[in-house]
């Protein structure tokens, strides 16, 4: 069971949800950077939630099954085909032996995941398979992968469902206009009012060189009350740093695990998917919430899942 | 005698974030009450907990909020609660894992490139800022920035040096900087602005050891020349 790199893309890396554990030395989590997908579409296979999938950026690798396999993408908008014929996201579906994926064109979003029946199986590091390029550890050799490699897909739930598709509860978020909902971060009262009140009504477009560690924005500067030096403290993928030149930043999957700007806000877990998707060009807002809002629609999504996870159990032969 | 409990500040970041505040400092005392804190949570194992990671001056607790719900009030406030009750029972801190290691370093030249600007910047000769680096043994009050990553302190002022105007795109692994009254050593090849003053051959982190960090929270460090 594997399948085989023929045409590398621009950064495919092995991710899952990431190690935890690990961060008093330095170790940041990893993993997906849009982890509602990757959990979405393991969820659709009948794996296991933290199954490791393939992460692509655009231009996105073409693929080659070596065996039949049952596979599911979705995430950013890559116009994914199978053997040349446009396939559905968000759907499970059989491939044969031989036949290849590839992606015909960005419509938007960031990044797409390919999951696989079974998971990606690779090495591990720190009890995750994710690829750390800084490390060099887990995933493909710790390495992006390259034209040739072969990647065994794992043997477990090889009876899983197919042809099965994601509700559009799970899925329309990616499609919304950009509106990040977020909570107040530690020195959210570090903002001058009228910053605050920018901050909340003033669009911000994300800049080219936004990668992995963080969305970078451009927008109206932010502004302080005061100037005194922060003394580092701990920050985790979707906060909001405020960065010296005005500009907020959103840390993302391969951030540090501590930082010493402001942290004004951080995305809610149920749009941190949206975030990750957040591509150069692309404009967005925010909205604070209130940390119970945030948990409401963290409930909201999981029960989302929930039900597609109860729903493929009956469907399941 | 009774001593007043000193102030804490429990606040959230985000759904599975908690982060206790001991103040905005860099001081040994707080940062020994933040890692026994750190130690002391993750002994705790309370339902839901996912790591205690002490900082500087502060403990980053993170938790599933799924496995902390109730009906009248947020995962959060759950937190908050056994958080208060841990860090009012830390009294004298403790550092349990603590240990002492020796970083032999090669100083100036193309293993610290800045030792000399250090020097000239500072009025001092650069055997002088090499000697003044030796005399301290330093405490590692966290890791952050790259896995492994040291932040040591502190500097005898008379050496103290802000960063680097512009960072440069590659510090060789092992590199040994100045940052303000702090010190650090790379674990890896990796961009950077530190003033580079020497560099061991060390391995700070190895990713197939058991235990990939030379360092944790705590423990201290005095340089040696390398021979």
């Amino acid at each position: 069971m594997s399948l085989k790199i023929a045409k590398p893309g621009i950064l495919d890396t092995v991710q899952d949800l990431g190690r935890t554990g690990y961060r008093e030395l330095g170790v940041n989590p990893g993993g997906a950077a849009d982890r509602n997908a990757v959990r979405i579409l393991n969820t659709l296979l009948g794996n296991r939630e933290g199954a490791a999938a393939i992460e692509m950026h655009f231009p996105a690798a073409t693929i080659e099954f070596e065996t039949d396999s049952v596979i599911a993408v979705g995430g950013a908008h890559f116009r994914p085909q199978l053997e040349g014929l446009s396939i559905p996201e968000w759907t499970s579906l059989p491939v044969k032996k031989g036949e290849t994926l590839s992606f015909a064109g960005k419509k938007y979003g960031a990044r797409l995941y390919l999951a696989v029946r079974g998971g990606i199986e690779t090495e591990q590091w720190l009890g995750s398979a994710s690829t750390n390029l800084f490390v060099k550890a887990g995933g493909a050799g710790g390495r992006r992968l390259e034209k040739g490699d072969v990647l065994r897909i794992g043997i477990e739930n090889a009876f899983g469902p197919s042809g099965l598709r994601a509700g559009r509860t799970l899925t329309e978020r990616f499609l919304r206009r950009p509106v990040l909902r977020v909570t107040e971060g530690p020195e959210n009262d570090l903002l001058t009012a009228f910053s605050a009140n920018s901050f909340e009504t003033e669009e911000f477009e994300v800049r080219p060189d936004s990668n992995r560690m963080g969305v970078r924005l451009e927008g109206p500067a932010l502004h302080t009350v005061d100037d005194t030096d922060l003394v580092s403290s701990a920050v985790a993928p979707g906060t909001v740093q405020l960065l010296p030149d005005g500009s907020p930043l959103i840390l993302g999957a391969d951030s540090q695990t501590t930082g010493g700007y402001p942290r004004i806000a951080r995305i809610v877990s149920a749009d941190l998917s949206i975030a990750a998707q957040a591509s150069p060009g692309d404009r967005v807002r925010f909205r604070v919430v209130s940390l119970e809002e945030a948990y409401a629609a963290m409930c909201r999504f999981e029960k989302d899942l929930s039900f597609l996870r109860l729903g493929l159990r009956f469907r399941a032969p | 005698m009774k001593v007043e409990a000193p102030e804490f500040e429990i606040e959230p970041l985000g759904e599975d974030c908690a982060i206790i505040s001991l103040g905005n400092v860099i001081s040994e005392d707080v940062n020994r009450r933040a890692v026994s804190i750190a130690e002391s949570i993750g002994s705790s194992g309370f339902e839901g907990l996912i790591e205690a990671s002490p900082a500087y001056s502060s403990v980053a607790v993170y938790f599933d909020p799924l496995k902390a719900r109730s009906e009248a009030i947020t995962p959060f406030e759950i937190v908050k609660a056994v958080l208060e009750h841990i860090v009012r029972s830390v009294e004298i801190p403790v550092e349990s894992e603590a240990r002492a290691h020796e970083v032999p370093v090669r100083f100036g030249g193309e293993a610290g490139p800045d030792l000399d600007e250090v020097a000239e910047r500072r009025g001092l000769a650069s055997d002088d800022v090499a000697e003044i680096f030796l005399s301290r043994t330093y405490r590692v009050y966290m890791l952050g920035f790259l896995p492994g990553f040291p932040y040591l302190g502190t500097l005898d002022q008379r050496i103290a040096t802000s960063r680097k105007a512009t960072p440069r795109t590659l510090v060789p692994a092992g590199s040994v900087g100045i940052a303000g009254s702090q010190t650090g050593i790379y674990p890896f090849d990796s961009p950077g602005g530190w003033q580079l003053i020497g560099r061991t051959d060390l391995a700070v982190f190895d990713p197939v050891a058991a235990e990939p960090a030379m360092f944790r929270p705590g423990d201290t460090v005095r340089f040696v020349e390398a021979s």
